[in-house]
């Protein structure tokens, strides 16, 4: 406690300034938001199924990408973070390229890799007459390809953060390596993986550009809120921020929901 | 421990703000450079008989905003009529006709809009901030675009609407959907479209890449993806096709420019651009 209360006191105020202006930028589009929002007839805008439908289905998209994610996710990290061989920066480079990759770019890469007569897709086609594209499934794969980078990124920058000579002590008291992983490793790394899994969620709730390309635009199957937004936003700007509206404050609500839960450690 | 993943969710919260805002765009002017090379061809051939025109304070620089279909003409016109009118610069801004007639009615200093459609145009020269009676200077009309191989064997407007066809149109928002609703309505067919595209351009990537059967575009847009597409003309396009008005922006600050321009475009010179680039006349 001491401690604390000593480096409070070097606290280099010169901070505050540049943090300020941050809050503010960030903030502000926000406020700008709320101050057109058309409150008068803001439930008359939202009353309808083209409110709830794309956000159902964008509820239960964001988690499913959020779901595989985790399950592929993790494992990639501590790859990442606990093994060492040659041509590991490559491919950490290439895991966290669709962080960089313009989300409409990500969309089209899909399309030739799993669409009915791209690389991997076309053999499924043939097989069984499938196609992923304009499916449900195609705007999980989309979210999970935009967002499973933030994961990995979060859970490995957390993985390195955590002693290895835990790992090593559990080795010498006879763990095996998948027991030290589970009781020793994944305990320790709750909050970074819980840290994650938030961001990943938040990144495939907001998903666009992917999705429009690869699944498609269909309400009921495929239309995500940010696309239901998008579209309103062509001919009736007032729905477009009522919607926005919504999508943001339920996920607000969620985040500070997890936070309170989760992230407290 | 906790300060770490502070941190760690604070950087990648960073870059998750910069990246999201790449989101949004999906037009693709590539699409639209082949039809505009041709169009530069014939515009250069055309442009030293205009230039009789250029006297009475036809200089300086004015802003165009036209609808994101005529990227390939309007550039290759604004680049002509500087060469037909020493001393002018046409600054072009091209976009979703809606978009830019929002930014008109709400003061974005414009001297001259091209719309692609006539319910766009409306929505500025109904807040009195066109000049005079917006002039027609081209036609669109529908197309179906089929990938090369044409894998469900589209020959007419009603093969689209066949089970099992993957049909993928314009939301019905955008004008080029709005022009396809119209058209089934009028040939009384009902569509059961795939996907509803933001825009004319998504519509012809997914056809492009073989993952949809058939999509609903503009002839121009079918011209303009040159060999990747396969265009198919139905009759009953005749009952929804475009209007491209254009009109000068009240208040601008350079009105006989503005005025010379709008008459280039209507004119033999423009004509010729835009018929090369798949447009009809008004």
């Amino acid at each position: 406690m001491t401690d604390r209360q000593q480096a409070r006191g070097r606290l280099p105020y010169g901070l505050l300034v540049p943090a300020a202006v941050g809050v503010a930028f960030l903030v502000l589009p926000l406020v700008a938001l709320l101050i057109r929002a058309p409150w008068s007839h803001l439930l008359t805008l939202l009353a309808t199924d083209d409110v709830l439908t794309p956000l159902r289905l964008s509820l239960e998209t964001a988690t499913l990408a959020t779901l595989v994610s985790l399950v592929l996710g993790v494992p990639l990290a501590w790859v990442l973070a606990r093994l060492n061989f040659r041509g590991r920066s490559l491919l950490r480079a290439l895991v966290t390229l669709p962080l960089v990759l313009p989300p409409v770019v990500g969309g089209v890469a899909l399309l030739l890799a799993f669409g009915r007569s791209g690389v991997m897709g076309r053999w499924l086609y043939d097989a069984t007459g499938y196609s992923l594209p304009y499916t449900t499934t195609a705007v999980v794969i989309a979210e999970t390809f935009v967002a499973m980078p933030f994961l990995v990124v979060s859970v490995e920058g957390a993985l390195r953060g955590i002693d290895p000579r835990y790992d090593e002590a559990a080795a010498t008291l006879g763990a095996s390596r998948w027991y030290t992983f589970t009781r020793v490793t994944l305990p320790m790394l709750g909050p970074g993986i819980a840290a994650g899994s938030v961001l990943c969620w938040a990144r495939a709730l907001g998903e666009f550009g992917a999705t429009i390309t690869f699944a498609g635009n269909f309400p009921g199957t495929t239309q995500t809120m940010p696309l239901s937004v998008y579209l309103a936003l062509q001919n009736d700007p007032e729905a477009a921020i009522a919607l926005s509206l919504v999508l943001l404050a339920v996920s607000i609500a969620i985040l500070a929901g997890l936070r309170e839960r989760w992230l407290r450690a | 421990m906790r300060s770490r993943l502070a941190l760690t969710a604070a950087t990648a919260t960073a870059c998750a703000l910069v990246l999201s805002a790449c989101g949004g765009s999906s037009s693709s002017p590539a699409a639209a450079s082949a039809a505009a090379t041709s169009a530069a061809a014939a515009a250069t051939s055309a442009a030293p008989t205009s230039a009789a025109a250029g006297a009475g304070g036809v200089t300086g620089t004015i802003v165009v905003d036209a609808a994101a279909s005529l990227t390939g003409t309007f550039t290759a016109l604004g680049k002509s009529f500087e060469v037909a009118h020493p001393g002018t610069t046409v600054k072009l801004n091209f976009g979703g006709s809606d978009t830019l007639a929002a930014a008109i009615t709400s003061g974005a200093p414009v001297d001259v809009f091209a719309a692609a459609s006539t319910k766009t145009m409306a929505i500025v020269t109904a807040k009195g901030d066109g000049v005079g009676t917006p002039t027609p200077f081209a036609k669109n009309e529908l197309e179906i675009a089929v990938p090369p191989s044409n894998p469900a064997k589209i020959a007419s407007f009603a093969d689209t609407v066949k089970s099992g066809v993957k049909l993928v149109t314009c939301a019905a928002t955008v004008p080029c959907g709005a022009a396809a609703t119209k058209a089934y309505a009028a040939a009384k067919l009902t569509f059961k479209p795939v996907s509803l595209e933001p825009d004319v351009k998504s519509v012809l990537t997914k056809v492009e890449l073989n993952e949809a059967d058939a999509g609903i575009v503009y002839k121009t847009d079918v011209l303009a993806a040159g060999s990747k597409v396969l265009g198919i003309n139905f009759p009953e396009a005749a009952g929804a096709i475009a209007t491209y008005p254009i009109v000068e922006v009240k208040g601008s600050k350079n009105a006989a420019t503005a005025e010379a321009f709008i008459a280039y475009v209507v004119g033999s010179e423009g004509q010729t651009v835009l018929a090369a680039a798949g447009f009809e006349k008004p």
